[in-house]
């Protein structure tokens, strides 16, 4: 009993190192990446390529005082920085690295990230609605109507994918990817010639679910200054900023895991957790360049692709593979 | 998108954008009554970087004021003091050679295309995108570093004298500016496969912020505002000056009275100005640049005069009435974006917060050329 | 329902289009300065604050006529001169010299009116941007001061 309890101890503390450090150098990484899409070099002063730069912001960030704006609701302006950060790590908990690098696995996996996933929407509400600026609380309530509507194409489509596989525990989906790139979910099969849509699908709601560009109207810094944390600063948006990336890795892990074959190779030779980072990442970076090519959509417009693109679509996926199912 | 609000009395809120938003480029304050994030009211408020540059011009020589010229819109300058020298020209009397209003015209296009490439980047970045700006921002620094090599700065310009120019360009400028339409026309078909051409974009513009002719004709809305609702009205074609009779360019005009029409008239509006810009170089003739026959101290006769030019943002009128001392008895700056401004308050009733600010980009405000 | 599907498919293609144009920018080389560690040439003729010229003996050109100050919009420079009296071919005669020549760069413009308006001359345009400082003192130059530091 005792073991157990340490390995988990060992486990989250691993996790909570692994968010923290892919959230301060994702922030590198994406400053690189879109300053070198616009032809400048981004930050390269402090240390080799700049890499000393996350840690120094962090030392900034701690060392700054935090201030709590008159009239706001103190319990909630607190929570809210917590909330956006402490589901982000608890889903790392149980998301499969490899055959063996994985905290706990658990059967219903996917529900629990799913289920954390949805806490995040309740940080940004606290945060709009308790630092007491009308900028925050529009912008909470959009991130929430948002988060609602990419969530339902979001399950649905991965319900797709729990269908062919017959179980929500992500190593059962993985291994049943194995054995070369032609076996991953993302390449149609009999049973679901759609899947490189669902895989498309599930791309965009993660975008959306994440609050990334173009879908990011909960910070929409042109028009509501700078959204749900427009009241924040010291280490109350630095754990704002490391919740979205950890978001970002969870988002890019899920998918990886859903359709990419997780740490499968994809011709069969040496799997392991390298081929897991390297698909993330490049996801993740896919990400970054989206983010620095698009506008922004309008809340109708995001809300229309929800539900009269995306939601139709995902559920004629679902009842085709439904069908399929049943007939093969 | 504006839907039909049904209101409780009581139910709305005051959200103040400005005098420091993001999105109002300056110190613009807009205080706007919501019902949600729906705009019932909204109130443009002026006055923050009020200089009195009108006081000033009564006060000053008209040599004196020239530099006040270039501080109203500090992106488009020169088409500013290109206004006040023709005037001042054409009251005096003073004969200006030929070669130095085709630099003028010359000059004066490229501040429009550095104008229009500046509001085209920071437009974009209103919408969220900001990788645009970068690449606007690039090309802009080749018509700086022409301009800085030529005038001897780059924003606010000090350049045209009554009779002619500071100084002459050289072969240098000529060969940089021949070397940069090719490169810009190419920059131009990139921002409209990257841009104009992107979905997100085209669903955030069309329809949104309609403007009838009617309307502008009301507020005197002029420039892009007005031909992106359908008016063929350009100062430079309408009432030529200067040497602009000379060129073979043409007005863009859209009939849709939406956001993406005015964004067109102006990506459009930078292809004619290369086009002004070409056929300048092509023609430029020698000679001085400077008249040879001026006053020493310009004393205007006593009348009224003025004189409109079409700058980067819209028709720019300035009139003096002169009672024949050295200084103007009083000075009148007409500016286009203070017409244009104007327009926002009744425009963006009912619509969202987030069309509302997409569609004052579009009006392409520059605030200290409003308050001046 | 047919302009759905096509919108949709219009739709992803233009995002796709500039997807494909910002990775193609991606690996273009950089073309900003990197500031403190590189510097551009100023372009000859860069109008930053004004400074007098020496003649061969390092006396400032300037005869002290006035006409720049005259003829600065905003009033930033005040010139101060002391009658004095030298000796010309064995005669005496008064001179005017230029004792003091003070520009307040926080209201100069630079428009360039006085050195247009120097007959003489005696002024030019320096090539110093790197001007910044906290204290308005730093910015009222005495230009008598600064070209004997310059002769030195």
């Amino acid at each position: 009993m005792s073991l157990t309890v340490l390995n988990v101890i060992v486990a989250v503390v691993i996790a909570i190192g692994f968010a923290a450090l892919n959230a301060a150098y994702l922030v590198w990484a994406e400053r690189r990446g879109a300053a070198r899409i616009q032809r400048r070099p981004g930050p390269n002063i402090n240390g080799p390529f700049g890499l000393l730069q996350p840690p120094l912001d962090g030392i900034k960030l701690m060392t700054k005082q935090i201030m709590i704006p008159g009239g706001a609701d103190k319990i909630l302006f607190m929570v809210a920085p917590v909330l956006a950060m402490a589901p982000a790590i608890l889903s790392f908990v149980t998301i499969p690295f490899s055959e063996t690098i994985v905290a706990h696995n658990m059967d219903i996996g996917l529900l629990m990230i799913f289920a954390f996933a949805s806490m995040g929407a309740l940080a940004v509400l606290f945060a709009g609605w308790g630092s007491r600026n009308k900028y925050s609380v529009m912008a909470s309530v959009r991130a929430v109507s948002q988060n609602v509507s990419y969530e339902i194409p979001m399950l649905i489509t991965a319900i797709t994918v729990v269908m062919i596989t017959g179980s929500m525990d992500l190593k059962v989906i993985t291994n049943a990817q194995a054995g070369g790139f032609w076996h991953w979910n993302i390449f149609p099969s009999l049973h679901s010639p759609l899947m490189p849509l669902s895989f498309i699908l599930f791309f965009i709601c993660s975008l959306a679910e994440t609050n990334r560009a173009p879908f990011d109207l909960g910070e929409a810094e042109s028009e509501l200054v700078a959204g749900f944390h427009t009241e924040y600063g010291s280490m109350g948006f630095g754990l704002f900023f490391m919740g979205e990336y950890a978001n970002i890795v969870i988002g890019a892990s899920l998918t990886t895991i859903l359709f990419l074959g997780g740490w499968d190779c994809p011709f069969g030779l040496f799997p392991g957790v390298w081929w897991f980072l390297l698909k993330i990442y490049l996801l993740i970076a896919t990400f970054i360049w989206i983010r620095w090519t698009f506008p922004r959509t309008t809340i109708y417009g995001l809300l229309n692709l929800s539900w009269k693109i995306l939601i139709p679509l995902s559920l004629f996926n679902l009842l085709l593979t439904a069908g399929l199912l049943k007939v093969f | 998108m504006s839907a039909p609000i049904q209101l409780q009395p009581g139910e709305t809120f005051i959200l103040n954008v400005g005098p420091q938003h993001p999105a109002t480029h300056g110190v613009l304050r807009v205080k706007m009554e919501m019902d949600g994030e729906y705009i019932v009211k909204a109130e443009t408020v002026l006055g923050y970087v009020h200089r009195m540059h009108e006081k000033m011009g009564e006060n000053r020589t008209y040599a004196q004021y020239l530099p006040n010229l270039s501080r109203l819109d500090y992106l488009g300058a020169l088409g500013y003091t290109h206004g006040h020298v023709l005037l001042i020209e054409r009251a005096a009397g003073i004969e200006v050679p030929e070669r130095a209003e085709y630099i003028r015209a010359i000059t004066v296009e490229l501040n429009r295309l550095a104008s229009h490439l500046f509001w085209f980047g920071c437009y974009v970045m209103d919408l969220g995108g900001f990788s645009p700006l970068m690449y606007a921002l690039e090309d802009r620094e080749y018509i700086l570093d022409m301009l800085e090599a030529v005038t001897g700065a780059r924003l606010t310009y000090c350049y045209y004298r009554f009779g002619g120019l500071y100084n002459d360009v050289d072969d240098d400028f000529i060969e940089a500016a021949n070397r940069f339409i090719p490169r810009m026309r190419k920059s131009l078909k990139k921002y409209a496969a990257l841009v104009t051409g992107n979905i997100i974009f085209q669903k955030r513009l069309e329809g949104i912020g309609h403007i009838s002719a009617e309307m502008c004709r009301k507020y005197g809305a002029t420039g892009a505002v007005a031909r992106g609702s359908g008016i063929d009205f350009d100062v430079r074609k309408n009432e030529p000056y200067s040497v602009y009779p000379e060129f073979d360019f043409d007005i863009p005009v859209y009939h849709e009275c939406d956001s993406m029409a005015r964004f067109k008239v102006r990506m459009d509006e930078m292809e004619q100005s290369l086009r002004i810009i070409e056929q300048g170089l092509a023609k430029l003739p020698g000679g001085p640049i400077m008249a040879e026959k001026k006053p020493k101290n310009i004393k205007l006769p006593v009348g009224d005069f003025y004189q409109a030019v079409e700058t980067a943002r819209g028709s720019f009128g300035i009139r003096i009435v002169s009672d024949g001392d050295k200084n103007a008895y009083r000075l009148k700056l007409r500016s286009p974006t203070y017409s244009n401004m104007h327009l926002f308050d009744e425009a963006c009733e009912g619509m969202m917060i987030m069309d509302a600010l997409a569609f004052m980009g579009s009006l392409d405000l520059v605030i200290p050329e409003i308050d001046r | 329902m047919g302009g759905y599907f096509s919108d949709i498919f219009n739709g992803s293609k233009s995002l796709l289009i500039g997807m494909g144009i910002t990775f193609r920018e991606f690996f273009k080389p950089i073309v900003t300065v990197q500031y403190p560690y590189q510097t551009i040439k100023m372009s000859a003729r860069f109008r930053g604050h004004i400074e007098l010229i020496a003649d061969e003996e390092g006396k400032p050109k300037c005869v002290s006529c006035g006409m720049c100050e005259r003829a600065c919009p905003s009033g930033c420079i005040t010139l101060g001169s002391v009658s004095v009296e030298i000796e010309v071919d064995g005669k005496m005669k008064k001179k005017k010299v230029l004792s003091k020549y003070d520009l307040d760069f926080t209201k100069c413009s630079l428009c360039g009116q006085c050195v247009e308006n120097c007959n003489f001359g005696a002024i030019e345009f320096s090539k110093e941007y790197n001007l910044a400082s906290s204290n308005k003192e730093d910015f009222h130059f005495n230009l008598l001061k600064r070209l004997e530091e310059r002769n030195v």
